[in-house]
Order: structure tokens, then sequence, then C-alpha cells
């Protein structure tokens, strides 16, 4: 036991060793299409891995993620746009905006059970979405903004490309670290069984409040990122079709895992590159997925999770 | 150590628990018994904070619970091991037990350390005092019913609490089980823990507790020692009957 455990964590360090030097020698040898796209994939990759926490780990249905993105890219980019305080503090002011977003919505919501949650998450965060899509005069309304000043050092392709990496992988280790921290373990009790939680003198509100503002955190960390890569903002980041498509990466990685949301990140990433951005073909491929997904899921795709995670229980039940 | 005053609570129209009282005081071990339906589960979730009771009062070390979270009374000192098992599927054995062990030390804040190091003796300390080291790390859906009933106290033990509550302990348990069981409650009772415990087996229940309360529709009839309780008219006629 202790021997298969040390190798496999051997095999998957490995693993990622391997897929670290390769994202970082990538630029010398791929199109700079693929770079940016490569850049896309990893930024996507971490707002899911945010999302998960709230929704794998935390059993919360967040709804509306998008929502912390857009404003993490808006803060960023108003900022940058409109003010000449250091261009770096931006980016920890936009995924501050997002988290004090996600702690103000966590506050209303979280009283509420599971669907009744990511019901009202939606109307809030359409709330802030008709805000940003109106509000010309200050967030640019449906044109976004563009152009935005993004420091000179990560502005190239490849510049933006090599920032997107690093902090993509720094905030993953720390999304690590607090998923398989004491917290996480306590999150992942109380989304299992919230009753026996409190029992034991968890405080389970305020557990689940502190999930949403880390995940909303790192949702505007990923939003700040976008607006480096593509270097605007536009109220599309904040629409729940963008949220749909984050809830389908998850669930298409696997959303009992901590690198699931990653994959499913890069699978649905690259289809719509493939596809061809946001056209009518790409709303029909995703639907196409989503109709796949619950036609191999009988019991519907929240219900997916718990299946999952049943069959992982009696799997290993027989082993002894 | 507990006093549990009037209490009346009711679902809808039906009263569940008309007229309860019960004390408890330190170092003893309390039985509750009375017919299905009678209420007794229904007041262990009031006096652990999970109903909240139409009227009445309770008191626990020297305070006013009546109106606590369940968490807070947890971190007062009371645990409550359910009559119908409810543990934390997912996790294994260890990790159940460590959940609790967590809570108690503060650790629900602790972001960064790596959570399989964090509380191991102390859990594994507890999983051996009720004897579920050897399944340590199965997925605890897989046990088997008494295992899991086990596992039940070992979480409400993982609280510390100087009041442990056990909602029929041993329902369903084997003899073997059983006898294990309450070896492991008196060994507990002996250093210092303090029990209150309801129970369908009048024969464990008058060996095994110092004193009794009665419940019959909601309204604790009588409360005293195993010799009383076994004189009293009422109990014969209603609930013990004339099976000695
Ligand atoms: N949540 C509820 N809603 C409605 N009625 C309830 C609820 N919980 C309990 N009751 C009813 O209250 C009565 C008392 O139930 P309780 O579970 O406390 O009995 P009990 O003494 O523990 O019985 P048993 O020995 O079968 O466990 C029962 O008639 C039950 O049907
Ligand atoms: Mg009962």
């Amino acid at each position: 036991m202790g021997l298969s455990r040390a190798s496999s964590k051997l095999v998957s360090l490995s693993f990622l060793f391997i897929g670290l030097l390769a994202l970082s020698v990538a630029p010398l040898f791929l199109p700079r299409f693929f770079i940016y796209l490569t850049a896309l994939v990893l930024l996507t990759g971490l707002l899911a891995t945010s999302l998960n926490l709230a929704l794998g780990f935390g059993g919360m249905y967040q709804f509306n993620h998008s929502v912390f993105y857009g404003l993490g890219a808006y803060g960023l980019s108003l900022m940058l746009i409109k003010t000449s305080l250091p261009p770096l503090l931006g980016y920890i002011v936009g995924p501050v905006i997002s988290a004090i977003m996600a702690l103000i919505m966590g506050i209303i919501c979280v009283r509420l059970s599971k669907l009744y949650f990511g019901m009202l998450q939606l109307s809030l965060g359409s709330l802030v979405w008709v805000v940003i899509y109106r509000w010309y005069s200050f967030t640019g309304g449906d044109d976004g903004l563009h152009g935005v000043p993004i420091p000179q050092l990560f502005s190239s392709v490849t510049g933006s490309y090599y920032f997107t990496l690093v902090v993509t992988f720094f905030c993953m280790v720390i999304l690590y670290f607090i998923v398989h921290s004491p917290f996480g373990r306590i999150l992942q009790a109380i989304r299992d069984n919230p009753e026996r939680s409190a029992s034991v003198g968890i405080r389970v509100r305020l557990q689940q409040l502190i999930a949403l503002v880390i995940a909303g955190f790192f949702a505007g960390v990923a939003g700040g990122l976008f607006v480096t890569v593509e270097g605007s903002a536009f109220p599309d980041l904040l629409s729940w079709t963008l949220s749909l498509e984050l809830i389908i990466m998850c669930l298409l990685g696997g959303w009992f895992t901590f690198f699931g949301p990653m994959l499913g990140a890069a699978i649905i990433v690259c289809l719509r590159a493939l596809v061809g951005g946001y056209t009518e073909f790409w709303t029909l491929a995703l639907a196409i997925i989503l109709m796949l997904l619950i036609y191999f899921l009988p019991e519907g795709a929240l219900g997916f999770f718990e299946r999952i995670w049943h069959g992982k229980a009696s799997a290993s039940g027989e082993v002894k | 150590m507990l006093k549990v005053n009037d209490i009346q609570k009711s679902f809808d129209r039906f009263v569940a628990v008309k007229r309860a009282n019960l004390e408890v005081s330190q170092g003893e071990i309390v039985a509750v018994i009375g017919p299905n339906g009678a209420g007794k589960s229904t007041l262990f979730k009031i006096i652990s904070g999970h109903l909240k009771p139409d009227k009445g009062t309770i008191s626990f070390r020297g305070k006013d619970i009546t109106s606590m979270a369940p968490h807070q009374i947890c971190r007062h000192g009371l645990s409550l091991s359910y009559q119908i098992v409810n543990i934390f599927n997912r996790q294994t054995v260890f990790e159940n037990v460590q959940i609790s062990v967590l809570s108690r030390i503060g650790k629900a804040f602790d972001f960064f350390t790596p959570s399989r190091n964090v509380a191991v003796p102390e859990t594994d300390e507890i999983l051996a005092s009720v004897g579920l080291l050897g399944v340590r790390d199965r997925i605890c859906g897989s046990l088997s019913h008494g295992e899991q009933k086990v596992l039940e106290i070992a979480i409400a033990l993982g609280s510390k609490p100087e009041l442990l509550i056990l909602d029929e302990p041993t329902a369903g348990m084997s003899p073997e089980e059983t006898f294990a069981t309450i070896s492991l409650l008196e060994k507990l009772n002996k250093e210092g823990l303090t029990i209150l415990f309801c129970e369908h087996d009048i024969e464990l229940v008058f060996s095994f507790a110092n004193r009794i309360m009665v419940m019959q529709q909601g309204i604790s009839i009588i409360q005293g020692p195993p010799a009383e309780v076994r004189e009293n008219r009422e109990v014969r006629e209603a609930y013990i009957g004339g099976s000695d």
C-alpha cells in the first residue's frame, strides 16, 4: 500500500515535470496561433479548476462562475486604462474585486440548498452582467474594452504565454494544496454530509463561504490572464453561456478529480477553436457535447458526481 | 450537567414530544427507554441542536443551549451518535474520524498542511480504542452495519465530548459486537465520560444504566435508578408489561 502510493506519486510527479518542460519549451516550436491557444487553455483550465473547488469539492451548484472571471478581467482592464497605478497591482485588484463579489453573493446564497443556491446565483450574476453591459461610460457597454495597455513585458504573444504559464502554475499549486488541506477535507465532508459536519462542530456556512471566496478570487486571476492574452475585456466574459461551458468542462474532465477540469478545459477550448469561435456551430457543438454527456449519464449531469463516487466507494470496498 | 425542562416539539400538528424532563449528572450513565415512536430520537435531536423545541429549555454545564446551533453545542462538549448511521460515506474510516478531530483542534481553516499528515496519532488512537484500526483505510460505505455503528461512536468521540449521547448504539449489532460496544462504553465512562443513551434491549439497559428515564407518547413518565423504575406500576403496565 505504502509502496504503491509512493510509486504512483512518482509517476504523477514525472508526468507533471515532463508536461511543464514541454509547456516551457513549446513557444520555440509552435506557431503563434498555437502559443495563443495553449495560453487560453491554461487560463481557462485555471478558471474551471477554481469553479470545481465550489462545485466538485464544495458540492455547491455554482451556476454563474464566469461573473467572477469577467469582474477580474474588467477590474484589471479598467485599472490599466483609467489609472496610473502600477500595472502589476491590477493583477491583484481584479481578483480582489471578484473575491468581494463572491463574498457578497455567497452571503446571500449560501443559506440556500443546492438548486436554489444555483438559481439565485444565476439571477444575481445576471444583474452584474446587466450593469457591465449597460454602463457605457465606464465599462464600454457591449463594445467592451479594447487595446488594454498591458505591461510591455507580457504584451507579446510569447510574453503573455509565459506569464500565463507561470501564474497558472502557481495558482494550481495553491489550489492543489487547498483541496488537500484540512480545509479541503472538511469542505468535502460538508459536501457529503452537512448535518453530520455541523454535529462534529464544523461551521458549515462559514466553511462554504470561504470556499466560494477562494474560488471567486482565482476566477478573477484567470480573468486578468485573459486580458493579458487577448488585450481586451467584453461582457461575454460574464455570460452564463460561458458558465455553462465551465460546468461542462468540469463534467467532461471529471469534477471529482483535481486535474479533471484542466483536461476538460483543454478539450473544450480546442474544440471551440476548431469549430470557430462564438458561432452557431459552436452552440451546436456544445449542445451535442452536453447531450452526449447526459445520454451516457442517465441520472443527469449533476448526478454524475454522486454516481462516480458511489462506484468508486464500492469498488475500493472490494479491496482489502 | 444536563438539564432538560418541559421540552415540547411538534411536527405540523403531530406532537412528537409533549413534555420531556431529564437530568443527567457528571459521570453518570443514563438511559432513556420507551416504545417505538415515543419521541426518544426527537428528544436527542433537540438536545444536540438539530431540532428546535417549541417550548422548554435545555441547559448544559451551566449554560442555556436551547437556541444554540449544533456546531456550538458540540464545541460545548456534547456529541451525538445517530440511530440511523450518519457518516461520511465517501471517505475512509480514518478520514471520518479525522474530520471530527480536525474540527475540534481548530484546523478547519488550515489551508496548506497536507491533511494526511494532520492529527494522525489522535485519530489512530480513537480508532484503536474502538477496534477499527484494522479497517482504517477502507471506504466506510463498504463496512458492515455493525462496524458503521461503531464508526458512528468513533466520530462522536473525535470531538472529545464531556457528554456522549447515543441513539440506540447497538441496534442491529451481533451479540459479540453488542458486548464489545458496551464494554467500550463502560471503559469510557470509567475514564470520566458521561453517557446518555436510548435502547430497546431492556435487559441491557437495566444492567448498564445508573439511572433510567421512561418515555411514553412524548411524555417522560418517570426517572430514577433501575430498581425504582422496575418497581413502578405505571411502567410495568405500560412498557415492561408482564414480562418479568
Ligand atoms: N421529521 C419528522 N416529521 C414528522 N414526524 C416525525 C419526524 N421525526 C419524528 N417524527 C414522528 O415523531 C414520533 C417520535 O419519533 P422518534 O423518532 O423520536 O421516536 P423514537 O422514540 O426514537 O422511536 P424509535 O424507538 O422507533 O427510534 C414518531 O411518531 C415519528 O413518526
Ligand atoms: Mg429513535
